[in-house]
């Protein structure tokens, strides 16, 4: 069916050149640290040395006196306002308990103080010279007792609170509750023939932009504060900024240049409240660049603790679910609640079952904040469920791949977790509309050799393994996410495309142009985009949740199929024989009747800019989504474990991804690369290592392993077109789903080759060799 | 202390300071293709540039180490006017996402390039070690050094035509 529809389709569905890419490439394209002139002052945030204490007494006077210092703020000068860091819509489902200065530290990186300051060196000499009187508090680190009685409280300001009716009790350290149901789980679990309860964990990891967070601010010649900025989010970051410092929206502009990447980071709202109040401090124009160091600890993929107890029949179909998390938010709650419910309705409405529960808790503790990361709770869950399923099949003497096929979602069917979990309220009820998963499970079987490989680990010490897994995502966030689009018309029938959707080198700029030239009969060159600029361009959500394709590709839709309706009218207008605006097509740049006369976009342009009946064709398009259809993926991957050394080495890594229509492959196939590789690296080596203080031991490239091109294995992708009927011509999401694959196909793959089950990350040569040591 | 050198082809004077490294010269010099990525101990390659036809760490190397040398940037590779066929090889093969890291990978691709035409996989992911990307996978950026290695092969038969 997808082929039918999309075999016509002139830009969408082509792999065209990404608008920006030769700038960039040509390295003319400017990110935010470009826009610095010789008069920019350095933002400096003075960082906390300790894990829990309070700043009995404060005194910047030496600070102050330093020859280049231009202002040091103390939580003594600034308002103080409750806000969440999140950059979610309003109203946030994050509690509010975070300041842009406290009187407390609540992990070591905290902030003390902010500095502006002719160079960076005399901002951090002004830090050291400040005089502070510390009360020492104990901390909590750990997550299993940050709850008990009589633990430390991270949040005892009265202000801390959830802006929305949802179990928040920071008293006891509790950063977000969530319960959900549906069916007898205690009955299906009491009477299904097979029991299992399996617990994994996942561990602390950053998301690594090689740019790190970065913002430049500064007053404008109407004393606003402009922030040009690395952000996922300018429309949240304009808002929350504006509540953060205490001024009105109206008086924050908030743009996005070229952003280095994001993958969640910048889904936070971190340094734009900082600058703005040093911007309005000094009145000068302020750059804040996060270090390497610094970055790490911005915010973290929240280590996520998930277990899962199962009732299956002797065929392995399942009879009921529970799922029981507990996420370690850090010392802020930003996206607590809502990375903990994406475990479960990300995760849960895979599968088909009889009765399902969900029982999951945040938890503060004095460690670097959980934030937004790529997968979004999904990762951490889909690790737990696609190992679990592993150990059910191999249990039942069942193949991993059709215990899935036996119990995964098909079009049309619907489950019980959309309607009950929400972010932080009830869900969205939906029924399946499009799924290639079976195509997926099939075609990347064959692309692995799952069949000649599987169960043949040899006998050296390098031995083979073959895993794999299947993982749904979302698309938006339904009936939340707002994403507009505004096109306008030339006067040589071009396009001016605007939008708040926020490209980070994901390409949803060109998505965008691709889409909207699709429907004006153009190529994608003719459709100029401009992201995003709060002055400038229409509101979007921004960029996550895996909702820009989809969503704002929507908008973009609908805004060009409205000024495609205004051209028919102008072109009808101009023939002779006035055709019925209804029967005119756009193609080739032109508008064509029935009986072949063609006037074309130009000569459109032309007459209604300057000649006859002059208006602007121009139209708005705005999306919200009813629904967050399901892309769909399954995993394979080969691997070789030294049983000497416990090295992991992959071999070869298969992605089978439906993601509906591809609007760009090559685009697409670029996102599933890039979350693949990024949770092969997560599963292999990245992990923070604190001391008994609560420091963060690795903070640079050399001690925290990202993976280089030398540790890249054959990644092979393989889209599997389908049709989401709700979706800009077909489409759904793609960006987010390949993250949440390779620790459990490639834990599974270990099993294979060498009979351990790895249930925590990464799999280090330590613990596999200690895994294998153990069995044996 | 004054410096002269030559940057993307032009004989270049500057003055710098005790501690300058290349990397700051040349941002002061309005050169902003140089990336910083990891607090100056050149581990992430962002701020890749050629010094003599090697690809070295503009964050790592002092300052007067370029005295009488050639330096070359990405502005001096080509720019969206007249772009050089690795510029364009990138743009083409989806290498390049947030484009963060493009300078760097496509100044090192340079120096691969420069040695030999036709690189094996080992060769290109050796060149680029020192290069991260936290976007592509690398996939694309590889297809990007192969696809470029071709179109220089043939603007090499062409003029030797």
């Amino acid at each position: 069916m997808s082929a039918d529809r999309t075999r016509d389709l002139q830009v969408v569905g082509h792999s065209v050149r990404k608008v920006d890419s030769l700038g960039l490439a040509c390295g003319q394209e400017l990110y935010v640290a470009d826009y610095a002139t010789p008069d920019t002052l350095v933002g400096y945030v003075v960082p906390s040395p300790y894990a829990h204490a309070r700043i009995k007494r404060i005194d910047a006077t030496r600070a102050r006196a330093i020859a280049g210092v231009h202002a040091v703020l103390t939580h003594e000068d600034i308002p103080r306002i409750a806000h969440t860091t999140a950059g979610q819509g309003y109203v946030e489902p994050s509690p509010y308990d975070n300041f842009v200065l406290d009187s407390k530290v609540r992990f070591v990186g905290d902030r003390v103080a902010l500095i502006a300051a002719e160079t960076l060196e005399i901002a951090e000499e002004a830090g050291k010279a400040l005089d502070i009187e510390w009360e020492m508090l104990d901390p909590i680190f750990d997550p299993d007792h940050a709850m008990d009685e009589g633990a430390p409280i991270i949040h005892d300001e009265p202000e801390a609170h959830m802006p929305i009716p949802v179990p928040y009790d920071p008293k006891r350290n509790m950063a977000a509750g969530a319960n959900m149901g549906d069916g007898d789980i205690e009955q299906a679990l009491r009477t299904s023939p097979k029991v299992y309860s399996r617990d994994f964990s996942t561990q602390y990891a950053q998301h690594c932009p090689i740019e790190p967070h970065v913002t430049l601010g500064y007053l404008d010649a109407r004393n606003r504060v402009v922030l040009i900025t690395s952000t996922q989010v300018p429309f949240h970051a304009r808002r929350i900024t504006a509540q953060a410092v205490g001024i009105p929206v109206k008086r924050v502009r908030v743009i996005k240049p070229r952003i280095g990447g994001g993958f969640g980071a910048k889904q936070e709202v971190l340094l734009e409240p900082l600058v703005a109040s040093l911007v309005l401090a000094t009145g000068r124009k302020i750059l804040m660049q996060l270090s390497r160091a610094e970055e790490f600890l911005s915010r973290t993929r929240h280590a996520i603790k998930v277990g899962i107890d199962g009732g299956f029949n002797e065929d392995g179909t399942i009879n009921g679910l529970r799922m029981r998390v507990q996420s370690n938010t850090g010392a802020y709650g930003a996206h607590a609640l809502t990375v903990m419910c994406n475990c479960g309705s990300k995760v849960l409405p895979l599968y088909r079952m009889k009765a399902v529960a969900f029982d999951a808790k945040a938890v503060y503790t004095n460690l670097p904040v959980g934030g937004a990361y790529r997968g979004y709770g999904a990762t951490q869950a889909a690790f737990a469920m696609e190992c679990f399923l592993d150990e059910v099949a191999e249990d039942l003497h069942l193949d991993p791949i059709e215990i899935r096929r036996r119990n995964h979602i098909l079009p049309g069917e619907g489950s019980p977790v959309f309607a009950a979990l929400g972010e932080g309220k009830p869900g969205v009820e939906q029924k399946i509309g499009s799924s290639g998963l079976a195509e997926c499970l099939t075609l990347g079987a064959k692309a692995i050799g799952w069949e000649e490989k599987r169960s043949k680990p040899g006998t050296g010490t390098l031995r083979r393994g073959i895993g794999m897994c299947a993982l749904m995502q979302g698309s938006a966030i339904p009936e939340i996410d707002l994403g507009a689009v505004h096109i306008k018309m030339n006067d040589d029938g071009s396009f001016n495309l605007t939008c708040g959707a926020t490209d980070l080198g994901t390409g949803s700029d060109t998505i965008l142009a691709q889409i909207a030239a699709e429907v004006l009969g153009v190529d994608e060159t003719e459709v100029l985009v401009y992201s995003s600029d709060t002055d400038l361009t229409p509101f979007d959500v921004g960029a996550y949740a895996s909702s820009t394709t989809y969503l704002s590709g929507e908008a973009s839709r609908r805004a060009a199929l409205a000024v495609a309706e205004q051209i028919r009218e102008i072109a009808s207008e101009m023939m002779e024989s006035h055709p019925d605006p209804a029967t005119l097509v756009l193609k080739d740049k032109a508008v064509v009747a029935p009986d072949g006369s063609r006037v074309t976009l130009g000569e459109v342009g032309l007459r209604s800019l300057y000649q006859a009946n002059q208006r602007q064709v121009a139209a708005t398009g705005s999306a919200i989504s009813h629904k967050s259809p399901p892309p769909f993926s399954a995993h394979f991957v080969e691997v070789t474990v030294d049983i000497q050394t416990g090295q992991v080495r992959v071999v070869k890594y298969v992605a089978a991804v439906d993601c509906g229509t591809a609007i760009n492959p090559k685009l697409a196939e670029g996102q599933v690369e890039g979350s693949v590789l990024n949770g092969i690296s997560y599963a292999l080596t990245e992990e923070y290592q604190f001391d008994d203080k609560g420091r963060m031991r690795n903070t640079g490239f050399n001690d925290y392993k990202i993976f280089g091109t030398q540790d890249t294995p054959e990644i092979q992708t393989i889209l599997v077109p389908t049709w989401e009927e709700t979706g800009p011509y077909g489409a759904k999401s793609v960006s987010e789903i390949c993250i949440n694959g390779a620790l459990p196909a490639i834990s599974n793959a270990i099993y294979d080759a060498v009979g351990v089950r790895l249930r925590e990350g990464p799999f280090t040569p330590d613990r596999v060799l200690a895994a294998i040591r153990q069995k044996a | 202390m004054r410096i002269s050198t030559r940057i993307n082809g032009v004989a270049r004077q500057f003055d710098c300071q005790p501690g300058d490294t290349l990397f700051d010269v040349l941002r002061r010099m309005g050169l902003r293709g140089v990336k910083e990525g990891c607090d100056r101990e050149g581990t992430c390659g962002a701020c890749t540039v050629l010094l003599d036809g090697k690809a070295v760490l503009s964050c790592i190397t002092p300052a007067p180490k370029v005295a009488g040398r050639e330096v070359l940037t990405i502005e001096g590779l080509g720019d969206v006017a007249s772009p050089h066929p690795i510029q364009v090889a990138f743009a083409d093969a989806g290498a390049v996402q947030c484009g963060y890291c493009s300078p760097g990978m496509i100044l090192s691709t340079k120096s691969l390039l420069d040695r030999t035409l036709v690189p094996t996989q080992e060769q290109i992911a050796e060149a680029l070690s020192g290069n991260l990307c936290r976007c592509t996978g690398y996939v694309k950026i590889f297809d990007a050094v192969r696809d470029a290695a071709a179109a220089l092969q043939q603007e090499k038969k062409d003029n030797e035509r």
